[in-house]
């Protein structure tokens, strides 16, 4: 399959994600215009604070954080999936292989099961008992696989996807126990968190995804050189100089953080981590100097378009926005791997 | 002595794979170890190269202990292509051999200068634009190699530079096995210290100064190939009745079996 130019497709990407953002603000439940979405910005940047609408309402307290919370999320899910694709030399990786989003939904089950009384009344600057018990879930589960990898020798990769492997059947049964325990109303609470839903985002969970992504942006284009060279194996890694332990260390600190976030603040997101680095490594080449941010942007837009189609489908009710990331996304890259097939 | 190796011993996971293995590599020189399979070649590699830390004896490069060196900098002056590449991403050839100039810093534009030469050098440069999963092995192999070709390009100024070879003609046809050998011997003139494995004890005459003999772990014999590469040798080492005879034109030994 022919690429094409890295350059270009960055540009392209670049300037359709603010181009689907505006659009995204016009639609939902309530439809509001292009021209009423401009006046009431203009309204809310210039005129005294006092005369809030109905419209600046849904446009800033409602719609705005959970675009921008979608953007961020699908950008680190797709960013971190192009890393561990890279640090695993296998396209078939993802985020969720190094136990993060197993540990992530037994933290979370556990929660609902346990505090179902306190789950709801919000805790924390809107950061639930849910997310918290996501976040500490994943990153536990992340240490133990890395522990259970990591020898005298380093750490092994393949003994990373194995243990990554068993944490997760693990994490699965966990659930399955913890959901069996369950009465209706916390099952139901469990499946819709595990379908991922950004329809609770709020500018405090904005603010927190926004820090999390801008540290994970900025570190990863340090080691896209190293990713690069690690794509022809540790050793062949280590004698071009790369100090293949440390890279690695960050580099699965960096994602366990940035899915761990994702995951406590959106629910399980499904496909973007996977899908769109091969997408995008298929269209551009593996270089991650470019793959890293061309994956990240992909993944944003696929968001934050999947979380608007969620918006209105089904209207006046919504859909989890990971059934529609799944829905979006398998069609394209099946046509994509065709595409391949044919000209290989 | 740019790359030496003293009394090493390597024990590993029960059996001893080295045992008090003495070798120098010189820059400007190549040494071609030889050996039956099993015999240790590439455990010895791999020590040199610092893949392994060997159980006794210690490696020192550049009048430094080789772990001493800061990574980056050893990438500087040794370069390894090992046997087999696990690449299986689409790179073309030409991103493959950017990767070897990773450890320095001299710029785009003089990079891709030196990645065009390398790749002509290993007469690859038809597949520039290619992608690595889509070519032969043999045509792999070159690529490979010219990427380590380019990390040992211009001089270091840190020390005197090493390449690494484990195996390179594995996977060649007789013509890029030809060129291969000439392109070391080229490297080895501009000061480069070349130290390979090879299999072809007749490749390894005509090439090598000096040659290295493995057998069980030990060193059987190193020296000159006119030296080491006996009758009796060859018949205690490889179990081969063989006959020495004289390259008609180069006047090296030529091993007839």
């Amino acid at each position: 399959m022919r690429r094409i130019s890295s350059a270009w497709l960055i540009a392209i990407l670049a300037i359709l994600l603010p181009v689907i953002v505006l659009y995204s603000m016009t639609v939902g439940t309530v439809s509001i215009s292009m021209a009423e979405a401009f006046s009431a910005a203009v309204d809310r940047l210039f005129s005294s604070t006092d005369s809030i609408g109905q419209t600046q309402v849904i446009l800033f307290d409602i719609r705005l954080p959970r675009i921008l919370l979608a953007l961020l999320v699908g950008a680190i899910l797709a960013s971190t999936g192009a890393v561990m694709q890279g640090l695993f030399r296998n396209p078939l990786a993802d985020p969720s292989l190094i136990g993060v989003s197993g540990g992530a939904s037994v933290g979370a089950s556990l929660m609902i099961v346990l505090a179902s009384g306190a789950v709801e009344s919000g805790l924390l600057m809107g950061l639930s008992l849910v997310a918290l018990g996501a976040f500490f879930g994943g990153f536990a589960a992340t240490i133990l696989v890395y522990r259970l990898a990591t020898s005298g020798i380093g750490t092994s990769v393949t003994t990373m996807l194995l243990a990554g492997i068993a944490i997760g059947a693990l994490a699965g049964a966990l659930n399955s126990l913890l959901s069996y325990f369950a009465d209706n109303d916390m099952l139901r609470q469990i499946s819709l968190w595990q379908m991922g839903n950004l329809s609770a985002a709020n500018w405090a969970k904005v603010w927190i995804m926004a820090l999390v992504s801008l540290l994970l942006l900025v570190s990863f284009p340090r080691d896209s050189r190293a990713l690069n060279a690690l794509l022809l194996g540790e050793s062949e890694a280590r004698h071009l100089g790369i100090d293949v332990q440390r890279v690695k260390r960050r580099l699965i600190v960096l994602t366990a953080l940035g899915v761990g976030v994702s995951v406590a603040l959106a629910g399980m997101v499904g496909f973007v981590g996977l899908v769109i680095p091969h997408v995008i490594r298929l269209l551009i080449g593996p270089d991650h100097r470019w793959l890293i941010p061309g994956s990240a942007m992909a993944g944003a837009i696929l968001l934050v378009v999947a979380d608007s189609l969620a918006r209105v489908v089904v209207l006046p009710a919504e859909l989890p926005t990971g059934i529609l990331t799944a829905l979006l996304g398998a069609p394209f890259f099946i046509a994509l791997l065709l595409q391949q097939r044919r000209e290989v | 002595m740019t790359l030496r190796a003293e009394n090493i011993s390597l024990h590993l996971s029960g059996f001893d794979l080295l045992r008090n293995v003495s070798v120098q590599v010189e820059a400007g020189e190549v040494t071609a170890i030889v050996g039956p399979n099993g015999a240790g070649k590439s455990s010895l590699l791999r020590v040199l190269t610092g893949e392994l830390a060997p159980t006794k004896g210690a490696v020192s490069f550049n009048q430094r202990d080789l772990n001493d060196w800061p990574v980056e900098q050893r990438a500087q002056m040794l370069a390894v292509l090992p046997q087999h590449s696990l690449l299986n991403f689409p790179f073309t050839a030409h991103e493959v051999v950017a990767l070897g100039r990773i450890p320095h810093q001299t710029g785009t534009l003089k990079d891709a200068e030196i990645i065009d030469q390398a790749l002509q050098l290993v007469d690859a440069e038809y597949l520039q634009k290619r992608f690595y999963t889509q070519m032969s092995g043999g045509e792999k192999q070159r690529v490979q190699l010219a990427r380590v070709l380019a990390q040992v390009w211009l001089p270091c100024k840190e020390g005197e530079q090493i390449l690494v070879l484990d195996e390179p003609t594995a996977a060649f046809d007789l013509a890029h096995q030809q060129l291969t050998l000439e392109i070391v011997r080229q490297l080895a003139e501009k000061g480069v210290g070349v130290v390979m494995v090879l299999h072809d004890l007749n490749l390894a005459a005509r090439c090598a100064d000096k040659l290295v003999v493995f057998d069980g772990g030990l060193v059987a014999a190193q020296g000159t190939p006119e030296e080491v590469l006996t009758e009796q040798l060859i018949d205690q080492v490889f179990g081969v009745k063989a006959m020495i005879s004289r390259h008609p034109l180069t006047n090296k030994p030529l091993v007839i079996t």
